[in-house]
């Protein structure tokens, strides 16, 4: 009913507005001012331009001022620190185009709006102008370019011998973490031998996974380059840590990585701060479905020597889980009388051939 | 106001005999003969391109609504996230779970948008209409090359939507894994159920909007090359013909492959391959797929999807660029760098699709190679841009309705543009993909620019589609309020962005970092909301005019092009009688010693003697 109400109420003031505009047109034609090709309006858009301009402007500059420390995620790497610079040099680069383009634009709007007895001036081109706005936005963008390019291979070059490896896997809706334990080797996996306990699907056949924990929370220890192997078992998600600038993409069938190394331990972004609260965060940033917005990760950077105190503190999945050890063992022991049998079959087949 | 050029100029020409001397003409003069066609056949299954583009338009119209519409919805979940939805229950349904928004609908409101909005309305709604509509009238044809294949581009285009509309109102949804539709995600429903029938109609729905591209780009581009009237050589060609003709060349090369990726999605969902899964433990299942790599689609999607950004904004450059010289009574400026920098951003747009992927995990180096392409497909924009600031210097400016769309779409598409500087730079994008800063991005640079193109379009050739003038106060309102609207949503939307918000959040509450800019995002809530909203005063205006609005006159603009010398509401064969010659470029506003601030085309320069240079006098 109320519903019905509003509809009414919203209907009728259509019909206002609908009236009330009709009425403009038709005391519009009798004034004549509609017969007038240049009315007042003409000079209002021309005036608003401006308007805009200095009102618009004003407002960009406060707001951007205003909120300035809001977007800028602290900074917790090294090559977070370059791309952060570059990313303000940047953008000191398009601010000065932007500021320069736009006041031309809204100026040129005013001055040169119509006026009787005045002729636009016929100005069909000019090469030397045009020579030279070709040339200086090509070096401009060259020199952002190779700048791009030095930091980007620095990035993505190949991790550092000592770097610590972890291996990341997203899921639906939440992340698996494993590291390679004290063998410092992450084991053989295999999608297949996934289930509810065994969700990364280790391959328990292989010794050198016998040894991998998998933690509720990422470590990872202050100034050492730390390499992430990124992983997937269903639909694509992405490693996104803002605070390290760091983001891949998690593909399923096809591993990726990103090696970055952490300047500030937690304690210490707590400290600066201020925030004890404070946790490092890892959140997925490529669409894959209803949990999508609440694939929450803590990470959290250690001093050096807590670091390695953790690690060794941490269980192995395999010690955890005695039950899926036992299943490996006594799939092993399967597999071995089958092979046994298969050895003998063998000649067997051979000969009859 | 002295008599109108191409008046004097037609009556001069005679209206009776025409040279039959292509057989489109005699085929167009045939049909004239036949006025009392069927309303079925006149206004429906017409082969009219004008009755076409009007088709396109109003089609392209309730899809802005609707895409509108949707993200008006998850705007109101992103501004709000914690209040309850309760009251949209009677629209909604069942996607209103215990007050709150179901976030698989969120996800499918998002891709929803996205599709509705690049596909049906900036690239149907807007290319579909006005190449349509000014291909022929620009460059002097009586129609289309074939005005059946025209037809059936628009009604394949009318099934695609019927198909991609039921959609929505399946049980489990529609298609909800983004406009990208990146697999295994899109392939699998078992990860999302936006992912069954709603993704396989959407991919039958874009099967069939790919076809009919393909027939209407085919059209344009045989019409471009062939029906030029006498004297429209390539390099008389108004800037707009030009954008036209080349988007439709971009549309032929590049959706095509993404026809493939989708055949190739539908094998993987329905005939058990593996082009684009492998290694897949879902629902509690391992897949038998391996070998495939979801990777390999998205180098299938963007070899389109980056081309089509520029199909998406070539053809309002063309517009703004034909608007901004008519109502500056000034030629467009290096009008032979502005062709010249079409075909770069062209050329160019083929070659930069991986600056979608540089965090994918492909090779960073055809990262660099990738990121050295983008930025030098930023040295043709900033000509552009340049061009056409000079062609506002020194000018006499006339702000009509369709003027200011233009300046607005100039504004809007450098502060997009500049942005993708950032973007472009894969050191930088490490940061910044996938967050609201390439959100803020693309809405500046091809979603508000292209519907800015979009406007001023509608409101420059209203007057020849329907014979009568849209209202100029409100359309004065309507620019205000939406140049207003665009900035007060997307300039903060780069400061969420730079703070890494991700994009296709249902929330970001659940995150420390993400939790901080409430305000701001209710902010841009209201202002998405209240700019939507101001949308509807163009519609009225729009459907008020086509019936009540001021009779329009031959050439109300004082323009230079052919469409213009066509009577009022042009019938089936454009020109009465012969088809005009031209014999010089189309932006001769404001020359000196020259009567009029305007010659149009079609005058000799035999007639002008007093404005020629020096060497339009050795042409004659």
């Amino acid at each position: 009913m109320t519903a019905l109400g509003i509809l009414l109420v919203l209907a009728l003031v259509l019909v206002v507005f609908g009236l009330l505009f009709r009425l403009q047109i038709l005391t519009s034609i009798f004034s004549g001012s509609s017969a007038r090709e240049f009315g007042t309006s003409n000079r209002v858009n021309a005036i608003l331009m401006l308007v805009f301009l200095i009102v618009g402007g004003a407002a960009f500059a406060w707001s951007f001022g205003d909120n300035f420390n809001k977007m800028n995620p602290p900074i917790a790497s090294v090559h977070g620190h370059a791309t952060e610079r570059m990313f303000w040099i940047t953008m000191i680069v398009i601010g000065i185009v932007f500021v320069l383009t736009q006041v031309l634009l809204f100026v040129y709007s005013y001055k040169y709006q119509h006026k009787e007895n005045q002729r636009a001036y016929f100005f069909p081109h000019n090469n030397k102008i045009e020579i030279i706005w070709t040339v200086i936005p090509a070096i401009v963008m060259a020199a952002l370019v190779f700048a791009g390019w030095k930091e980007w291979s620095r990035i993505t070059g190949p991790a550092p011998k000592d770097a610590v490896v972890l291996e990341v896997m997203g899921k639906q809706f939440n992340w698996l973490v494993r590291y390679p334990g004290r063998d410092m080797k992450l084991g053989v996996v295999n999608y297949r031998l996934i289930d509810a306990t065994n969700e990364f699907g280790f391959d328990l056949t292989d010794k050198s996974g016998l040894d991998d924990f998998v933690p509720g929370e990422i470590h990872i220890p202050k100034g050492h380059p730390v390499l992430l192997k990124i992983r997937s078992r269903d639909v694509l998600h992405a490693v996104y840590m803002p605070h390290f600038r760091v983001q891949m993409y998690a593909v399923p069938g096809m591993p990726t990585k990103f090696w970055f190394t952490p300047t500030k331990t937690t304690d210490e972004m707590r400290a600066q701060l201020g925030n004890p609260q404070f946790n490092y965060e890892l959140a997925c940033n490529q669409i894959c479905g209803r949990g999508h917005f609440a694939m929450k990760f803590t990470i959290v950077v250690d001093e050096p020597d807590d670091y390695v105190a953790w690690y060794s503190q941490q269980k192995s999945f395999s010690e955890q889980n005695p039950d899926v050890l036992a299943s490996f063992k006594q799939k092993e022991e399967k597999l071995v009388v089958k092979k046994a049998a298969a050895t003998v079959a063998t000649p067997a087949v051979k000969a009859s051939l | 106001m002295a008599a109108n050029l191409p008046t004097q100029a037609q009556v001069q020409g005679g209206i009776g005999v025409t040279e039959p001397h292509t057989t489109h003409d005699e085929h167009a003069l045939h049909d004239d003969h036949h006025h009392d066609q069927h309303w079925l056949f006149k206004y429906v299954f017409s082969t009219d391109h004008k009755v076409i583009a009007k088709q396109f338009l109003i089609t392209g119209i309730f899809w802005a609504i609707l895409g509108g519409t949707l993200s008006s919805l998850f705007r109101l979940q992103l501004g709000w996230p914690e209040s309850t939805m309760e009251w949209l229950t009677p629209v909604l349904g069942k996607w209103v779970e215990a007050g709150k928004l179901n976030p698989e609908f969120y996800l499918a409101l998002v891709t929803m948008h996205g599709t509705i909005m690049v596909f049906f309305v900036l690239t149907a709604g807007l290319s579909g209409t006005f190449s349509n509509f000014l291909i022929p009238l620009q460059i002097g044809a009586r129609d289309m090359a074939s005005g059946f294949m025209n037809m059936l581009s628009y009604w394949f285009f009318f099934v695609s939507g019927v198909i991609m509309f039921t959609s929505i109102f399946l049980e489990t949804g529609p298609a909800s894994a983004g406009w990208t539709i990146y697999p295994p995600l899109s392939a699998l429903p078992q990860a999302i159920p936006g992912s069954g029938m709603g993704m396989t109609l959407w991919l039958v729905a874009m099967a069939l909007f790919i076809v009919s591209q393909l027939l209407g780009g085919v059209n344009y581009i045989t019409t471009v090359i062939n029906l030029r009237t006498s004297g429209m050589s390539m390099s008389k060609l108004p800037l707009t013909i030009w954008a036209f003709f080349l988007t439709a060349v971009l549309g032929l090369l590049s959706f095509p492959v993404l026809f493939s990726a989708a055949l190739l999605l539908i094998f993987d969902r329905s005939f058990g391959t593996s082009f684009f899964l492998s290694d897949i433990y879902i629902a509690g299942q391992a897949l038998p797929n391996v070998g495939g790599s979801p990777i390999l689609f998205q180098h299938l999607f963007w070899f389109l999807g980056h081309p089509e950004v520029y199909i998406v904004i070539m053809p309002a450059m063309g517009m703004v660029s034909e608007i901004l010289a008519t109502n500056a009574r000034k030629p467009i400026f290096g009008y032979r760098a502005m062709i010249g920098s079409l075909l770069g951003i062209s050329l160019l747009s083929f070659v930069v699709w991986a600056h979608h992927m540089f965090v994918t995990g492909m090779n960073p180096f055809l990262g660099s190679v990738f990121m050295f392409l983008t930025l030098i497909i930023a040295v043709p924009s900033a000509v552009k841009t340049f061009n056409w600031l000079a062609t506002l210097w020194r000018g006499n400016i006339r702000f009509t309705s369709a003027m200011l769309f233009s300046i607005g779409f100039v504004s809007l598409f450098i502060s997009g543009g500049l942005t993708g500087i950032i973007l472009g730079n894969a050191a930088l994008d490490i940061q910044m993909h996938n967050t609201y800063f390439v959100v803020a991005h693309f809405h500046l640079v091809m979603g508000s620019s292209a519907f800015f193109g979009l406007f001023a379009g509608v409101y420059h050739w209203f007057p020849k589609m329907f014979g009568r003038m849209m209202d100029e106060k409100l359309g004065y309102i309507h620019f205000w309020l939406t140049f207003l609207g665009v900035y007060l949503v997307f300039l903060p939307m780069h400061y969420v962005g730079i703070a890494g918000f991700p994009r296709r959040y249902y929330a970001w509450t659940g995150f420390d970092m993400f939790s901080q800019f409430a305000d701001l995002n209710k902010f841009i809530s209201i202002a998405a909301i209240l700019a939507f909203f101001a949308q509807f005063v163009f519609v009225f205006n729009f459907f008020y005019s086509i019936f009540r609005g001021r009779r329009a006159t031959e050439n109300p603009w004082r323009s230079t092009t052919l469409e213009w010398t066509t009577p009022v509401l042009p019938g089936h064969g454009n020109w009465p009688g012969e088809i005009p010659a031209v014999y010089r470029w189309p932006y001769d506003y404001s020359k000196p010693g020259a009567e009029e601030d305007f010659i149009p085309q079609n005058v000799p320069y035999s007639k002008t003697q007093s404005s020629n240079l020096p060497y339009e006098n050795e042409n004659e």
